[in-house]
C-alpha cells in the first residue's frame, strides 16, 4: 500500500516535469502551425531551424564563450584555490566569501553590476559591449565553481605526499605537477564541466553584458517576444536529445568507474 | 605549495570584477544623474505610487515565497522516497530529475506558455470535458506554476543528497525504540534533513524573487526583476534608480539568507556568508 502510494506520487511528479517537454517534442514534428492538433508528420520545423543563420551564429557564439570562459576560469580558479588553501583560517573565510559573491547574489545583480562597470569603462575607451564583456562576465561567475570543486580535493589530500616526493628527489615544481596536480585533477575536471555547462546555459548575466552579441539563450529570449516561430519546438527537441545523450554517457561512465573502484577495494 | 601567492591574480580579478561593480551599484544608488550625492532614488522607491515599487517588491517576495513553499512540499516526500531506493534506482532518479534542469529555462517557460494559452492544449482538454476556457496565461498562478516547474529540481537535489546519507538503521532504531511514524520523522528524519532543506529554500527563493522572464512571459506582469531590467535595458534607462532597486533586493536576499544559514551551522568557514 505504502509502496503503491510512493510510486503514484513519483509518477505524478515526473509527469509534471516531463509532460511539457514531451508535448514540445511531439509538436515539433507537426506539419501544420497548430499547437493543439497534430496534422501529420513533417520535418519542416527542423529544416527551418537549420536555415536560420542567426541561430547558427548564436550557437557558435555560445560554444566559443563556454570553451574560452571555462578554460580561463579553470586556470584562474585552480591557482587561486591552491593559494586560498594555504591561507590562515580567517583570511580563507573572507577570500571564499568574496569569491562566492557572484553566485550568492541574485544573477540579475551580478549582471547589472558588471554591465555598469563595462559601460563605464567603454564610455572612456570607446567600443561596445560584446564578446569580451560576455567572456569576462562568464569567467566571473564560473571561477567560484572551480574553487568550490578543487578545495575539497586539496583538503582531502595527504600533505605529506608533496614533501615525500621532494625527499625522494623531486624538485618542488615536479613534485607539484607529479603529485599535487594528479591528486586534485578530479576536482579540476568536475569544476571545468560545471563551468562549461553553466556558461552554455546562462541567460541573465549574458543578457546584461552582451550588447548586440547573441548567445543561444539570448536568441531564444528574442523568440519569446515575437509571435513565436514553431521551430522553437524543434530546437527544444534537439537540445533535449543532446542533453539526454551527454547525461547518459557520463552516468554510465561514472557508474562503471565506481564499480571498478569498489572491485579494487575488495581485492 | 605552501605559498598563498596563487591567490594574488584572483584577488586582483575579484577586486576589479566583483568588488568594484558592487561598489558602483552603491555609488549609483546614492547619486543622481549629475553624479552628486542624494537619497532621492530611495525616497522615490519608497514613496512612488506610479509605478508602485514597494507593491511590486512585496508581490515579488510573496510569489517567490509561495513558489518556494510549493516546491518544498512537493520535493520533500519525493526526496525521501528517492533516498530509500536501491542505489541503482537512485542513480536513475537523479538523472531524471536533472535532465529537465539542463534544458535552458527559457525553453521550459515556452512549453508552459504554449500549454496555458487561451486556446492552448490544457484549455482544449477542458473543452473536451465540457468546461472552460479558463484564463490561465497572464495570471499570477501561471507565474507560480512556471517557477515551481523551473525550480523544483533545485529543491529536490539538496534535500535528497542529505537524506541519502541518513542510514536506514537509524530510522529502524527509532522505530524499535517505540517511536511511531510521526516521532521518527520529527526526531530523526527532519533534523537530519534540515541542512538540505535550507540549501533548497535558498536555491529556489533567490532566483524566484529576482526573475525577470517568468513573470513577463507567463504572467504579463512586472516583478522586481522586470523593473530592474527596465532601468538597464531599453528606453527608460536609469542606472541610478535601477541600482537603488538592486541594492534593496540584494540586501533583502542577503538578510534572509543570513537568517536561514543561522539554522545550519557549517564547520567550514566561507560557506555562503
Amino acid at each position: 500500500m505504502k509502496k503503491a502510494v510512493s510510486k503514484i506520487y513519483m509518477g505524478i511528479i515526473f509527469l509534471f516535469l516531463y509532460a511539457p517537454i514531451l508535448i514540445m517534442i511531439f509538436f515539433s514534428f507537426n506539419s501544420s502551425k497548430s499547437k493543439t492538433s497534430f496534422d501529420g508528420f513533417s520535418l519542416r520545423w527542423y529544416e527551418a531551424l537549420f536555415q536560420d543563420e542567426l541561430l547558427m551564429e548564436a550557437l557558435f557564439n555560445t560554444l566559443l564563450v563556454a570553451v574560452c570562459s571555462s578554460i580561463i576560469a579553470t586556470l584562474l580558479g585552480t591557482v587561486a584555490a591552491l593559494g586560498i588553501f594555504n591561507m590562515k583560517k580567517r583570511a580563507k573565510a573572507i577570500a571564499l566569501n568574496i569569491s562566492n559573491m557572484p553566485i550568492i547574489n541574485p544573477e540579475i545583480v551580478t549582471g547589472i553590476s558588471l554591465m555598469i562597470l563595462f559601460v563605464g569603462v567603454l564610455n572612456i575607451t570607446g567600443g561596445e559591449l560584446g564578446f569580451f564583456s560576455v567572456l569576462i562576465a562568464h569567467v566571473v561567475f564560473n571561477t567560484p565553481y572551480i574553487i568550490l570543486n578543487v578545495m575539497p580535493r586539496l583538503r582531502r589530500m595527504n600533505p605529506n605526499l608533496y614533501e615525500a616526493a621532494q625527499d625522494l628527489g623531486c624538485s618542488p615544481v615536479s613534485a607539484f605537477t607529479k603529485v599535487v596536480i594528479p591528486e586534485i585533477m578530479p576536482g579540476i575536471l568536475a569544476g571545468f564541466l560545471m563551468a562549461f555547462t553553466f556558461s552554455l546555459d546562462d541567460f541573465i548575466i549574458s543578457y546584461f553584458t552582451s550588447g548586440n552579441f547573441q548567445t543561444l539563450p539570448i536568441y531564444i529570449y528574442g523568440l519569446l517576444k515575437k509571435p513565436i516561430p514553431l521551430s522553437i519546438n524543434a530546437l527544444s527537441t534537439l537540445l533535449f536529445l543532446i542533453v539526454l545523450t551527454v547525461l547518459i554517457i557520463t552516468n554510465v561512465r561514472s557508474a562503471r568507474l565506481e564499480k571498478r573502484e569498489a572491485e579494487q577495494k575488495n581485492h | 605549495m605552501k605559498s598563498k601567492r596563487g591567490f594574488y591574480p584572483y584577488a586582483v580579478w575579484m577586486a576589479i570584477f566583483v568588488i568594484v561593480p558592487l561598489g558602483m551599484i552603491l555609488y549609483y544608488s546614492f547619486t543622481n544623474a549629475g553624479g552628486s550625492f542624494t537619497f532621492d532614488n530611495f525616497i522615490r522607491i519608497f514613496t512612488s505610487k506610479k509605478p508602485d515599487y514597494m507593491g511590486i517588491l512585496l508581490t515579488s517576495l510573496r510569489i517567490a515565497l509561495i513558489s518556494t513553499l510549493i516546491c518544498l512540499v512537493l520535493a520533500y516526500p519525493f526526496a525521501y522516497i528517492m533516498s530509500r531506493m536501491t542505489e541503482k534506482r537512485q542513480r536513475t532518479m537523479n538523472l531524471l530529475i536533472m535532465l529537465p534542469m539542463w534544458m535552458n529555462f527559457l525553453l521550459r517557460i515556452y512549453a508552459w506558455m504554449m500549454l496555458l494559452e487561451e486556446n492552448g492544449l490544457i484549455n482544449r482538454l477542458f473543452g473536451l470535458i465540457g468546461f472552460g476556457p479558463i484564463q490561465m496565461i497572464n495570471t499570477e498562478g501561471a507565474v507560480i506554476i512556471g517557477m515551481v516547474y523551473n525550480f523544483l529540481p533545485f529543491m529536490v537535489l539538496p534535500i535528497y543528497s542529505v537524506m541519502a546519507k541518513i542510514e536506514q538503521n537509524l530510522i529502524e532504531a527509532s522505530q524499535d525504540l517505540g517511536g511511531n511514524m510521526l516521532q521518527t520523522f520529527r526526531r530523526v528524519i527532519l533534523p537530519l534533513s534540515l541542512p538540505g532543506v535550507i540549501t533548497g529554500i535558498t536555491m529556489v527563493f533567490v532566483p524566484a524573487a529576482s526573475t525577470f522572464v517568468i513573470s513577463q512571459s507567463l504572467g504579463n506582469m512586472m516583478m522586481i526583476g522586470d523593473t530592474i531590467e527596465m532601468f538597464f535595458v531599453g528606453t527608460s534607462q536609469n542606472f541610478n534608480i535601477g541600482s537603488a532597486l538592486s541594492l534593496i533586493l540584494m540586501v533583502i536576499i542577503l538578510i534572509s539568507m543570513a537568517i536561514m544559514n543561522h539554522f545550519d551551522k557549517d564547520e567550514d568557514g566561507g560557506n555562503l556568508i
